[in-house]
């Protein structure tokens, strides 16, 4: 075992990747000779060079637009767009090129192409630097969208997104960059759309991904603290998600709160409830309660961005509602 | 800073001389095959919404005689002409566009979308612009792993106003990718006549770049052939170019467009510059009989019944095979 920081579990995905397919690419901006606006690919110009990694001009439409291009044309790209409030910029890119071009070209090839978005709010970074606009992504035919928790989870599915002959949107909270968890010395691939039971428990499942996984973990001790015994799951895959495993849970629990950063409003928990609310309707004692943020832009002040956030007394909150 | 300019005529002249019946070939068979469309689409064969390009077919006709089949190409809304010189299958166009399961793209993408990657042809495109940077990246990949293979972005004068011209143009400068920009500026985007959206030229905005520049009488076959053939070898070897090939549109924005908005004049006056009309002139002076004329254009409308009974005699797409192929099925290429 050892200890890693997420960032450089990201990193570490990167080298590897680079390091088994020489037809992985990376650019974006401030990648190569700066290693990344977090560092996530710090070292990695001078270990492969300027060919494989390089930074572009500031202009998400064409760095997204010519990903595609790129995939279409036998290189696997990884590009990072800084903010995940940028990526409006891509959107044509993303939507109507990455996403269709398996379907609408009858099959005759895929996009392979891996694009690397921080999310999510908390430092202060206002309302254009801290959205969380993965419900977006999740909702296009063609794409797939994963939100890791932890970095084991950063490694494993960004291994697999750019193993995988789809595009793939990589969605990294980035108030996790700092975080250390203790890894396997040899860290597993991990699949996309499989979700982790981090917490097994008997009355209610508490569902989330990405950042909001540790207040539901939080929630989840307090809760025991009073005798209330929570499941935990991360999705770590949003698109596809793991309905099997939060069905299970469901099926066991009977009750459930779904829990992210994002708006709470047409957010991811708003799929998942409803689709458990009809295949999980027989097994459910009590509503499916959402926790999210509130519908209005994430604000910069930390007076305001402290009540904007999910935290632990609000799914507390939550499974009171449910279990009441 | 001016672009710079090329001086094609004088090298390229002194090349090989331009195969001209190849070109009326080419330009027959996209002619043809366009018209028949229209009457397809006037009879409710041809679904949707379809762009012809008569009028404009000597810019694919010119550009694509000097490409290869490992060279790609990113095209139009008004991409048939595309298509077609580049080599598509004219049976799996046929049935593409007919919405057969037998098409190219499965009767899943249609006229705005058909696409053929073994012949380098990126697919036509309903956003306009979009061609420019997936081309962009094209060229970065064949810079990277084929070196002399070059990507072509083909977009209208309407994709002058698109911001991604910019940012394409601005990259590929940038990094020096074989990238050859063509733009057939046919005097309309959509209902409006270009001088009344675009406030500047393609000259002046490649010369901001320094891209070479050319423009081209795009009505005449053996002039875009002719001038792209050295600009085509210069991408190949140093990075970025510029073609502006002028032609009319003849038709209406879509099929179905009644150009109410059009001089009746200026629809007269595109008839005149009739790039299959000219080249015919010349081929008859030259080199051609009437009787072989006549026989190509059999030949032609021959091949073109035959597709379209092909695409006539085939099947609907299937529904839970279109489902399953949103994505790359599973056990390939995964963990």
């Amino acid at each position: 075992m050892t200890e890693i920081r997420y960032l450089r579990a990201i990193n570490m995905a990167l080298a590897d990747a680079m390091a088994e397919d020489d037809t992985v690419v990376v650019f974006g901006e401030d990648v190569s000779e700066a290693g990344g606006s977090f560092g996530a690919s710090r070292g990695l110009r001078d270990r492969f060079g300027p060919d494989r990694i390089f930074d572009t001009p500031i202009s998400e439409a064409a760095i997204a637009g010519a990903a595609v291009g790129v995939a279409m044309s036998g290189l696997r790209p990884v590009i990072e767009i800084m903010f995940m409030d940028f990526i409006t910029l891509t959107m044509d890119a993303l939507v109507n090129q990455a996403a269709k071009a398996r379907f609408m070209f009858g099959g005759q090839g895929s996009v392979p192409m891996v694009l690397r978005t921080p999310h999510g709010a908390g430092l202060g970074a206002g309302p254009q630097h801290s959205q969380c606009l993965e419900a977006w992504l999740a909702h296009v035919p063609g794409l797939k969208v994963v939100c890791p928790s932890d970095p084991a989870s950063a490694y494993g599915l960004l291994r697999a997104a750019i193993r995988d002959p789809d595009p793939v949107i990589m969605v990294e909270n980035k108030a996790l960059y700092g975080m250390k968890a203790e890894v396997a010395d040899e860290l597993p691939v991990l699949p996309i759309g499989k979700a982790a039971i981090l917490r097994r428990g008997k009355e209610v499942t508490l569902v989330s991904y990405g950042a909001s996984v540790h207040i539901c973990s939080a929630a989840a001790a307090q809760l025991e603290a009073d005798g209330i015994s929570a499941e935990v799951i991360d999705l770590r895959s949003l698109q596809p998600w793991d309905e099997a495993t939060v069905l299970e849970s469901l099926s066991s629990t009977h009750r459930l709160v779904v829990v992210h950063e994002a708006v709470e409003a047409f957010g991811p928990g708003a799929e998942i409830a409803a689709r458990m609310a009809d295949v999980g309707f027989d097994e459910l004692d009590g509503p499916i309660v959402r926790v999210g943020a509130p519908f209005m832009p994430v604000p910069f002040s930390k007076a305001l961005e402290g009540r904007y956030l999910p935290d632990a007394a609000k799914v507390v909150a939550a499974v009171r509602r449910t279990l009441a | 800073m001016s672009a710079k300019p090329m001086n094609t005529s004088r090298r390229a002249q002194a090349g090989k001389a331009v195969d001209l019946p190849a070109l009326y070939k080419s330009m027959l068979l996209i002619r043809r095959t366009e018209e028949r469309l229209a009457t397809l689409f006037a009879d409710g064969e041809v679904p949707g919404f379809i762009h012809l390009s008569i009028g404009q077919e000597a810019v694919s006709a010119g550009v694509m005689s000097n490409l290869t089949k490992a060279d790609t190409i990113a095209s139009t809304h008004r991409g048939h002409g595309h298509a077609l010189a580049k080599g598509l299958s004219l049976e799996g166009f046929f049935s593409e566009l007919l919405a057969r399961r037998e098409g190219l793209c499965q009767g899943r993408g249609g006229s705005m979308h058909v696409a053929d990657m073994s012949v380098g042809m990126l697919g036509a495109n309903g956003i306009v612009g979009a061609g420019l940077s997936i081309a962009l990246g094209s060229a970065l990949a064949h810079k990277r792993l084929r070196p002399g293979t070059i990507a072509v972005a083909f977009f209208g004068d309407g994709a002058l106003a698109e911001g991604l011209l910019h940012e394409t143009l601005n990259m590929a400068a940038l990094w020096k990718l074989p990238l050859l920009f063509v733009c057939e500026n046919n005097g309309w985007s959509e209902f409006l006549p270009s001088e009344k959206q675009i406030a500047f030229t393609l000259e002046r905005l490649s010369a901001a770049y320094a891209i070479p520049y050319e423009r081209v009488d795009g009505n005449d076959a053996e002039a875009v052939a002719l001038r792209s053939r050295e600009i085509i070898e210069a991408v190949r070897r140093s990075g970025p170019a510029v073609l502006e090939c002028a032609t009319v549109r003849v038709r209406g924005h879509f099929e179905g467009d009644a150009q109410k908005y059009r001089d009746r004049a200026d629809l007269e006056d595109v008839a005149k510059v009739d790039p299959i009309m000219r080249c015919e002139a010349v081929l008859k002076k030259t080199r051609m009989s009437d009787e072989a004329l006549q026989a190509l254009d059999a030949d032609v409308r021959s091949a073109i019944e035959n597709a379209i009974s092909v695409a006539r005699a085939g099947q609907d797409p299937d529904f839970e095979r279109a489902r399953e192929d949103v994505y790359t099925p599973q056990g390939f290429a995964s963990p």
